[in-house]
């Protein structure tokens, strides 16, 4: 059995048994999740350190000579794999496997899952609910970034939908609770369907729902006439996906639930909301909808373009008028989405590179950014950052923790984010070149406004008048937080150890490329 | 005359005449319990019936057919009436006289419906909706002390005798123009058919027949009876309503388009009709659902929406479109009957039926909460469970006979945004259970100490438990039969 099945297994197994204990013994719950969660990690840092990349020589060969099986998953670079059937009449398979993107996203997804678990203990009432949904929501998304059947990825990602409803509604915070998690589902849930009727189309294509064959599949197709994948239903196909998955990622003017989601959302659920499972969409877009119909893809990335400039400048905008500590974080995370959807947009594989590198920098940065807001609500019960003034001095290690956080947000070099946004924008340069040029002023500027701005209020300066009493991050309450900053100065500093990775998916990255480079020539 | 191709309707009847029978002998206590003979005696019957399960069709002159059809439905009739029947019996309390007639008449219409699922010609046809329906309207309208009750009783007569004259005249029109009512034979002699007006005639008969069908599914505008009669019924009769009646109508019109009308499938107006009713079906149930309070009635609502599903599966005319409604409709038992259970037994603790008695629910029984919170999961089509396999291979066969029928796009639009809108509603109910505030015209809090939950409340539950999850997890089996049963039946396409 592949390692990536206990990696998904763990957290959905640990729902199960909790689901059989009396709801009085408390500490079983969050021990039982912590030890899920921390099974995954392990796991997963094993997979990642493991991964041993196939020589990028190899790939010369491509297309694949082989249609089926193991020959296949070499060729595209895939890992650990594992086919079961499941559903012959439809031909579904539970059929999971890494490739380079896969496996950076799974390793980040179980250390922001840790995290997030870590930093739940705020939840003091209905544990047992909380930590099954959350284990659910876990496992669910860390499975979507491992699938290799389409089914079964849609399926695993929208085991987070109803989670996501119920611990806003029951354990949300602000007198908005209801209409945010009535706003976020309905959003989500008109994305997903998007997406569903979208892979429908692909499968009816194709015949399959495996990714590889697929792909395989869409190499035939690519050279010969007959039996060819037209381009008006790839325009068709790529602009359900491109909507339905951008809806699920906030893409502008798609996003307005994001931040107010967030903003309602218990720590640990907005750690792995806005920090996983939004990357899925993001996933998706480069995993499916770019190597199975680049010529749709090329009627519809321009626009992409456009749109995600609408993140850059608006979200931006937006974030710096934010006098709520979550709602700034939320605006300036769906503002991030912009970089990786122009990293998208350009389909070159620098920036399709750089963007799965901001996926993997900003989901680590979220999980921070929102788990240290949790923990400042939790100690003050408010966010208000008129109400909170010159925190540093009375927190010094949850203060340091928030300025780094605040700064990797704007982009400073030394940070993951920075590699993987300077990476965007030389990959977007030559494709888009206005937009890439107004994307990096505003990033800048933008961005710098208003997270200085966030960081001289809050921290620095005297402690305010109205400032409720707080009180530091202690001993090993600090480990989530710790962990995950010290991640993102890990991949800031040295790239290459992801960049490797990425780098070895070059199967995919080439499928999308090739079709758009042919248009330009 | 083959008495063994309807050994089930028999011993179903059986069972009905012999519950009113031992009720004589029964003392009024213990009347209640009659009702695990019954599930007794349809689980036999039930295995039976899967026991007989692609032996091949066996054809009678009677317009009756035992083909992998028919026990599909059969096995699905049967199925819903034992839950249905243990429902009564944990609503039985409610009944306050009677309690085996109402078994009694259970039986009876599962007769019907078990009768339905093998009509070959259109007097059985007549026949088989009447069983249903008059059995119906005695059902309606069982709990005599509740105005609600008789009201919706009678309103169920007055809409449904209409319906029934309309499908009769229709029928009378498809005899008066081909001189047959075997399906077959009306199929043979409609290809004979060159006169223009006769064919006119052949088509308002079928027309209007599918009117009378159109009733038993709820479609709009054949839906104005459903609110009321969902809510003043007894919780028991809505579930079998809502699962057994209208599956009749379905079975009906698979049997009579793919059957009886092989010309009328190439006719672009008939896809164009069920296009736009699947389509104003599904937006006018998950719209009128978005402000109901009462659960029975938003139900009812949500009923009205998911028979839009089915039609959606009923207008591509193939057998891909007939299997995804056989599965859907599996997946729909287990939904409907955990929320109407559930329903059942918190309405009688409170007395009422708006949506706020489920307040605390999660606290005052976990189970119910459950089952509840993944009845409506499965309905509203989120994975894990089986409403969401449902509702995929239905799209998946709408969306596959796009290039055939342009007019596809028109119904898989309204379709996904009736979803989305039903996803309100139906999250609202998972919100009463999880952080309800319970009567916001009230200012007491709600209820919080443990709800007891009767025995046989408890085998539903755990059976809808056990349907959901496993169908959502596992579909392959019933995919696999619902594939047999439909295999070459829209021959034509």
């Amino acid at each position: 059995m592949s390692p990536l099945t206990y990696i998904m297994g763990l957290p959905l197994a640990m729902a199960l048994i909790l689901a059989v204990v009396p709801g009085e013994k408390r500490p079983f719950f969050r021990w039982g999740a912590r030890l899920a969660t921390l099974g995954s990690l392990l796991l997963a840092i094993y997979v990642f350190s493991v991964f041993d990349p196939p020589i990028t020589d190899q790939l010369g060969t491509f297309p694949a000579q082989a249609t089926e099986g193991s020959a296949l998953e070499d060729a595209y670079g895939y890992k650990f794999t594992q086919r079961v059937e499941w559903i012959p009449t439809l031909n579904i398979h539970y059929y999971v496997g890494v490739d380079g993107i896969g496996i950076v996203m799974v390793l980040m997804a179980a250390l922001v899952a840790f995290a997030a678990t870590c930093c739940a203990q705020e939840i003091r009432t209905r544990e047992k609910e909380f930590y099954i949904l959350l284990l659910l929501m876990t496992g669910g998304i860390l499975g979507a970034f491992m699938s290799l059947d389409i089914f079964l990825m849609y399926f695993l990602h929208e085991l987070a939908l109803v989670p996501t409803f119920i611990m806003i509604g029951v354990w949300g915070r602000g007198k908005d609770k209801d209409f945010a998690a009535y706003k976020i589902t309905l959003y989500l849930s008109l994305g997903a369907l998007l997406t569903l009727a979208g892979v429908i189309m692909l499968y009816l294509q194709f015949g399959s729902f495996s990714l590889l064959n697929m792909m395989d599949h869409a190499t035939q197709f690519a050279g010969t006439e007959a039996g060819a994948f037209s381009a008006a239903e790839q325009n068709v196909i790529f602009a359900l996906l491109m909507f339905g998955l951008g809806i699920l990622v906030g893409l502008w003017p798609f996003h307005t639930w994001a931040p107010l989601g967030y903003g309602a959302a218990p720590t640990a659920t907005a750690m792995m909301h806005a920090g996983v499972i939004k990357k899925f969409g993001l996933f998706m877009l480069i995993k499916v909808a770019l190597p199975l119909a680049p010529e749709g893809a090329q009627t519809w990335l321009p626009i992409l373009a456009l749109l995600c400039l609408g993140n850059i400048l608006y979200c931006g905008l937006v974030a710096m008028r934010q006098k709520d500590l979550n709602l700034l974080i939320g605006n300036s995370s769906v503002a991030h989405m912009g970089f990786v959807f122009l990293g998208i947009a350009s389909v070159t594989t620098i920036g399709l590179t750089g963007a799965v590198m901001v996926m993997v920098a900003h989901g680590l940065l979220a999980g921070l950014a929102f788990g240290l807001s949790g923990y400042l609500y939790s100690q003050a019960r408010t966010l208000d950052m008129d109400k909170l003034q010159g925190l540093l001095a009375g927190m010094p290690f949850w203060g340091t923790l928030m300025i780094m956080a605040l700064m990797a947000g704007c982009g400073l070099p030394g940070f993951a984010n920075f590699a993987g946004e300077l990476t965007v924008f030389f990959g977007a340069w030559k494709v888009y070149p206005v937009i890439t040029t107004i994307g990096i002023w505003s990033a800048l500027v933008i961005g710098a406004v208003y997270m200085l701005r966030a960081i001289r209020t809050l921290l620095h300066g005297m402690k305010g008048e109205q400032t409720p009493e707080v009180e530091d991050l202690k001993h090993w309450q600090r480990l989530p937080y710790a962990l995950l900053i010290a991640v993102l100065l890990l991949f800031g500093f040295y790239p290459k150890l992801i960049t490797d990775k990425i780098g070895q998916s070059n199967a995919t990255f080439r499928q999308a490329t090739e079709a758009q480079a042919k248009e330009s020539e | 005359m083959d008495l063994s191709l309807v050994s089930l309707e028999i011993g179903i009847t059986l069972i009905g005449v012999a519950v009113l029978l031992v009720d004589l002998w029964t003392p009024t206590e213990r009347k209640a319990q009659l009702g695990w003979w019954v599930v007794g005696g349809l689980v036999a019957v039930f295995c039976y019936s899967f026991s007989t399960f692609n032996q091949g069709p066996g054809t009678g002159a009677l317009g009756y057919t035992k083909d992998s059809l028919a026990v599909f439905f059969q096995g699905y009739f049967v199925l819903s009436a034992i839950l249905v029947v243990l429902l009564t019996q944990s609503y039985a309390n409610r009944i306050r006289s009677g309690i085996s007639e109402l078994y009694a008449l259970i039986c009876f219409a599962l007769a019907g419906m078990s009768f339905a699922a093998g009509a070959n010609s259109l007097a059985m046809l007549f026949v088989a909706v009447e069983l249903i329906t008059i059995t119906f309207y005695v059902l309606t309208s069982f709990e005599r002390n509740r105005f609600r009750s008789l009201e919706a009783g009678v309103k169920y007569l007055i809409l449904g005798a209409a319906s029934s004259a309309i499908m009769v005249f229709g029928i009378a029109l498809i005899y008066g123009s081909t001189g047959a009512l075997d399906f077959h034979e009306i199929a043979r002699a409609t290809m004979a058919l060159n006169d223009d007006s006769i064919m006119l005639l052949y088509q308002l008969g079928v027309l209007m027949t599918l009117a009378g069908l159109f009733f038993k599914l709820a479609a709009v505008p054949f839906q104005v009876w459903v609110p009321d009669v969902y809510q003043g019924a007894p919780t028991p009769v809505t579930t079998f309503l809502s699962i057994g009646s209208k599956a009749a109508g379905i079975v009906l019109m698979i049997r009579l388009l793919a059957e009886a009308c092989p010309p009328l499938q190439h006719e672009v107006w008939l896809r164009q009709l069920l296009a736009l009713m699947a389509a104003a079906t599904i937006l006018y149930g998950s719209l009128c659902a978005l402000r109901q309070r009462n659960l029975k009635r938003l139900l009812g609502y949500s009923s009205i929406a998911s028979a839009g599903f089915v039609l959606l599966g009923l207008v591509t005319l193939n057998d891909l479109g007939a299997q995804a409604v056989l599965f859907y409709l599996a997946a729909y038992v287990f939904g409907v009957v955990g929320a109407f259970t559930v329903i059942a037994v918190v309405s009688e603790e409170s007395a009422d039926e708006d949506i706020s008695i489920l307040a605390n629910l999660h606290q005052r029984s976990p189970l119910m909460a459950t089952v509840l919170t993944l009845s409506i999961i499965s309905l509203a089509g989120i994975p894990p469970l089986a409403g969401f396999i449902g509702k995929f291979i239905l799209l998946r066969a709408a969306i596959s006979s796009l290039e055939v029928h342009p007019i596809m796009p028109w119904v898989i639009g309204p379709a996904l945004i009736g979803v989305v809108i039903s996803f309100y509603y139906y999250f609202s109910v998972i919100r009463e259970i999880f952080w309800g505030k319970g009567r916001f015209w009230k200012e007491e809090a709600p209820a919080t100490e443990p709800l007891d939950c009767p025995r046989s409340a408890e085998v539903i539950l755990l059976t809808c438990l056990f349907g959901l999850i496993g169908l959502g997890l596992f579909p392959e089996p019933i995919l696999y039969i619902a594939g047999e049963a439909t295999n070459f039946l829209f021959f034509a396409n």
